[in-house]
């Protein structure tokens, strides 16, 4: 598919620079009818993925990127929308499969899509007050009450973060020891950063 | 089976064995075992493999896995358990009736393993009381046979109460009829 026939069509889209397949900016109101331009019209039958991410520090600050792929061309498009207002539209009514990618999206991001049938969160209980992947939420997590209040009373345990350093499967000192299984290739390591 | 639990002696007693109530109760236990498989992760795939006929748990009394905790008395928790999941263990535990036992099996049963991240509870001992942790990243069928056997072992020994520990205190587990 040339680009033209998608800038033509959809005036507000842009080509983005990317190394490996055709990529574009697409605005957020042009995506519902872009995904469904390129469904029926250009042969892009498949939702490969969707996925959120998290820019730090653009404006709007998370993005939604879709991969389609064209069963019959054997092409691949990838699509970025930015998510203004945490927002985006939902393209779950064109690809059934965007359903739980979008609900994964909005569980790690907090990306609302707008006119997604089921809008809860998938893998973090729906109670959960944190987006975890957003750049500003730790690794090990934050302190929180277990998801069952009546567990929560018996086993006096709660949503802890998780030790990063010192457990019995990390070895001690800020970095990588010699005697680390999956480190025995010194070929690379912190210290000699990859060729 | 410790050889002091028994006394027999065929000229006196004839076809009597005699023994304490405990030693038998604990002999019959260890050696019907029934577990509920709490796969959670890919160390329920060796415990798949210690069921079938290479390895075979029921050389040990245990072949008798049950999918209702009602009708199991060790959990085999089998993988990674997730905040999210932690809530379903613990009440599955409370449903199984006492006297019931609990297996950590692997690494991220027995500690988190390699998920240090916020959604992994760091070893299922901080919801649950653990009676064996077997090590290993799944552990192999022989690691979790060990384990079983040690099991057994621990029920062997059990005096009469239904006294267990739980985060370093001993709780006494009450029996609602």
């Amino acid at each position: 598919m040339e680009a033209a026939v998608l800038t033509d069509r959809f005036p507000r889209t842009q080509v983005l620079a990317s190394q490996d397949m055709p990529t574009y900016q697409v605005a957020g109101e042009d995506l519902v009818e872009t995904v469904r331009f390129l469904r029926d019209a250009q042969g892009f039958d498949l939702l490969a993925d969707l996925c959120g991410i998290d820019w730090k520090d653009r404006t709007p600050r998370f993005g939604v990127v879709i991969h389609l792929l064209s069963t019959t061309h054997r092409e691949y498009v990838r699509l970025h929308v930015g998510a203004v207002n945490d927002t985006v539209p939902s393209v779950s009514s064109l690809h059934p499969g965007a359903n739980w990618h979008e609900r994964e999206a909005f569980d790690m991001f907090g990306i609302r899509f707008e006119g997604h049938p089921d809008p809860r969160r998938i893998l973090m209980w729906d109670a959960y007050p944190y987006h975890p992947l957003r750049k500003e939420f730790p690794l090990a997590g934050i302190e929180v009450p277990l998801p069952a209040a009546d567990v929560a009373e018996v086993t006096g345990q709660t949503v802890e973060p998780a030790p990063m350093m010192g457990g019995p499967f990390v070895s001690p000192g800020g970095k990588m020891s010699e005697g680390e299984p999956s480190a025995l290739d010194q070929s690379w390591n912190e210290e000699k950063p990859k060729a | 089976m410790v050889k002091s639990d028994f006394g027999y002696n065929s000229k006196v007693e004839g076809e009597v064995i005699v023994t304490r109530a405990d030693a038998v109760v604990n002999w019959v236990r260890s050696h019907s075992v029934w577990p509920m498989p709490m796969g959670l992760a890919c160390c329920a795939i060796e415990l798949m493999g210690a069921g079938g006929s290479r390895f075979d748990i029921s050389r040990f009394g245990m072949e008798v896995m049950r999918f209702s905790p009602r009708q199991a008395d060790c959990m085999i928790v089998a993988g990674t358990v997730t905040y999210k999941m932690a809530e379903v263990v613990r009440r599955i535990y409370d449903q199984m009736a006492e006297p019931k036992w609990v297996v950590a099996m692997g690494a991220c049963a027995s500690t988190g393993g390699m998920y240090r991240s916020y959604a992994t509870l760091q070893g299922v001992d901080n919801i649950v009381p653990v009676d064996i942790y077997i090590s290993g990243c799944p552990p192999r069928p022989e690691a979790l046979l060990d384990g079983m056997m040690l099991l057994q072992e621990k029920i062997r020994q059990e005096g009469g109460s239904l006294k267990r520990t739980f985060r370093g205190r001993t709780v006494e587990t009450k029996i609602v009829r």
